[in-house]
C-alpha cells in the first residue's frame, strides 16, 4: 500500500513538474511568433480605448471574447455587427441606452474617447480566437467568405 | 477552544457572515435585472452590483479562510498564536479594505478586470494585510511544538494564494495578455491553492471528528492535493481556448482539465470513507455532515459541471454564456462556502 512519504513524493513531483511544464507553454505560447492578436497594430489609441474598458468596468456587464458579464450583449465582433457610428452614439448618449429596455449606464463619452473605444473594438476584432469568432457572431468574416 | 488567541476565529466568522449577507442581497439585485426590474440602475447599475457580488464573495471566504487558519494553527502547532493584537489589526484592515473597494464600485471607481476589480492603490493594501496574516501564521507555525502535515498544507495553500494575487497586478496594452495573466491568478486560486487550504481544513476536521489516525489521513491528503495540482495547473488551459492564444491550449487544457474531477472525486471518496472508517463519536453530527456534504456537493459542482463544459468542443458553445455562472456557483458553494459555514459549526458547537 501507498506510503505517506511515496504520497508527498507524488504531491511535490507532480506539482514541480506540471508547473514547469506550465511555464514553458506560457513562454512558447506568448512568443511573437506564435502572436494571433496582431500585436503590431496595437496603437496608442486602443491602448487609451482599453483604460477606458476597464476604468467603466464594461466587462461587468458585456462580455469581450467571451469574458465577463452576461447581462448584455458580447462585443468581440461589435463594430462588424453595428457600424461604427452605432457604436459612437450608445458610448457619447447623454442618457441610458436602452435597446430592448436592459439600461445601459450614460457614459457620456467625448468623441475621442469613444473614437478609443472604437479602435479598440476593431484590435479586438481582429484577434484569432481559435474558431470562436464563427461562434459569437453571424457576420464573422469566416462565415462571409463561405 | 483549547488556546485562548484562536478567539480571534470568531470575529473573521462574523465578518464572514456579515459580507455573505450583503452578497445575497446584491445577487438579488442583479436577478431582479435579469427579470427587467431595474429600478436601482441609477444608484447601483448592473456592472457594480456584479463587482459588489463577486467581490463579497472573495473577501467573505478570504475571512472565514483566515479564521480557519487562526483556528487550526494554534490547535495543530500547540502554540498560541504569536500576537492577538496584530491579528486584530489584521482583521480590522482587511474589512476597511474590503468596505472601501465595494463603496467606491458605487462611484465607478474600479479595474474593470473580471474578478480582480479592487482598483490599484488597494490592491497593494490587500497585499501588506495578507503578509501580516502571514507573518503571523508562519511564526507561530515555526515557534510551534508541532509541525504536521495538516498545517503545512493549509499553510502552503494560503501563502501560494499571497503570491498569486500578484500576477493580476501586471500591466498590459493588450487584452490577451491581460486576460491571460488574469486567469493566473483566478484559475490558480479557485482551481489549484484554495483546493489546498479546502484539503488541510477537511483533514483538520476529518481527524478531530472521526478519529481516525492522523497518519493515514494525512497520507490521502497528499495524494489529494497531488491531484489536484497535477491537472489543476496545466488545466488553466480551459480558459484559454478562446481568447486568442496558441491552439496548443485546446490539446493541454482540454486533457488535463478532463481530469480535475479526479481530486474532487477523491475528495468526495476520502471524506465518506474516513467517515465510515471512524470509531470516535464526536457530539458535533451538524459539523460532520457539512463536512461529508461539502467534499460532496464540490464534486457535483466544481467536478460534474466543470467537466460538463471543460472540453473544447463542448465550450466553444458554452464560452461566454450564463453555462459558466451556472458551474460557478455550485462549485463554490460546495468546495468553499460549505468549508466555511462547517467551521462556524464547528466554533459555535451548535
Amino acid at each position: 500500500m501507498l506510503s505517506k512519504k511515496q504520497a508527498r513524493a507524488f504531491f511535490l513531483g507532480g506539482t514541480v513538474v506540471t508547473f514547469l511544464i506550465f511555464i514553458g507553454l506560457t513562454v512558447y505560447s506568448l512568443s511573437a511568433a506564435q502572436d494571433q492578436s496582431h500585436n503590431e497594430n496595437l496603437s496608442d489609441s486602443v491602448a487609451r480605448g482599453k483604460v477606458l474598458w476597464e476604468k467603466n468596468n464594461c466587462m461587468g456587464c458585456h462580455t469581450i471574447m467571451g469574458e465577463g458579464g452576461y447581462y448584455a450583449p458580447e462585443l468581440t465582433k461589435v463594430i462588424e455587427r453595428r457600424g461604427e457610428g452605432y457604436v459612437k452614439a450608445v458610448l457619447m448618449s447623454p442618457v441610458p441606452w436602452q435597446p430592448n429596455g436592459r439600461k445601459m449606464v450614460a457614459y457620456k463619452m467625448s468623441k475621442e474617447e469613444a473614437e478609443d473605444m472604437v479602435e479598440f473594438f476593431k484590435w479586438i476584432g481582429n484577434i484569432d480566437l481559435n474558431g470562436f469568432e464563427t461562434v459569437v457572431s453571424p457576420l464573422a468574416k469566416e462565415k462571409i467568405n463561405n | 477552544m483549547k488556546y485562548k488567541s484562536q478567539k480571534v476565529a470568531y470575529w473573521f466568522f462574523a465578518l464572514s457572515m456579515l459580507l455573505l449577507s450583503l452578497q445575497l442581497i446584491y445577487g438579488f439585485i442583479m436577478g431582479f435585472a435579469h427579470a427587467g426590474m431595474d429600478g436601482l440602475h441609477e444608484f447601483i447599475p448592473f456592472n457594480t452590483a456584479k463587482a459588489v457580488h463577486t467581490n463579497l464573495l472573495v473577501v467573505w471566504l478570504l475571512s472565514g479562510f483566515m479564521g480557519a487558519a487562526y483556528y487550526i494553527i494554534p490547535e495543530e502547532a500547540q502554540n498560541e498564536l504569536v500576537s492577538v493584537k496584530l491579528a486584530y489589526v489584521q482583521l480590522i484592515s482587511l474589512a476597511l479594505v474590503g468596505v472601501a473597494a465595494v463603496v467606491g464600485y458605487h462611484f465607478n471607481y474600479w479595474e474593470g478586470r473580471k474578478f480582480l476589480e479592487i482598483p490599484r492603490p488597494l490592491d497593494y493594501l490587500v497585499v501588506v494585510n495578507v503578509l501580516l496574516f502571514m507573518g503571523i501564521i508562519l511564526v507561530t507555525l515555526f515557534k510551534g511544538k508541532r509541525r504536521t502535515t495538516t498545517s503545512l498544507v493549509l499553510s502552503m495553500g494560503l501563502l501560494f494564494a499571497a503570491l498569486l494575487y500578484l500576477p493580476g497586478m501586471l500591466d498590459f496594452n493588450s487584452q490577451v495578455l491581460d486576460s491571460f495573466f488574469r486567469w493566473w491568478v483566478v484559475h490558480l486560486w479557485v482551481e489549484g491553492v484554495w483546493e489546498l487550504i479546502m484539503g488541510g481544513i477537511l483533514s483538520f476536521l476529518l481527524i478531530k471528528l472521526t478519529g481516525v489516525d492522523r497518519e493515514v489521513i494525512e497520507k490521502w491528503l497528499y495524494v489529494i492535493v497531488g491531484l489536484t495540482f497535477l491537472s489543476g495547473i496545466l488545466g488553466t488551459g480551459h480558459h484559454y481556448y478562446y481568447i486568442g492564444v496558441n491552439k496548443i491550449w485546446l490539446i493541454v487544457g482540454g486533457i488535463f482539465s478532463a481530469l480535475e474531477p479526479l481530486a474532487f472525486l477523491a475528495m468526495a471518496l476520502f471524506a465518506v470513507n474516513m467517515y465510515r472508517k471512524g470509531e470516535k463519536k464526536h457530539p458535533n453530527k451538524i459539523a460532520l455532515y457539512w463536512t461529508i456534504g461539502s467534499a460532496i456537493v464540490s464534486f457535483i459542482g466544481a467536478g460534474l459541471l466543470g467537466f460538463a463544459h471543460t472540453l473544447p468542443q463542448t465550450n466553444i458553445f458554452t464560452h461566454g454564456t450564463i453555462v459558466t455562472a451556472m458551474h460557478g456557483h455550485l462549485a463554490f458553494w460546495g468546495a468553499y462556502a460549505m468549508i466555511v459555514l462547517l467551521l462556524l459549526a464547528m466554533l459555535y458547537q451548535i
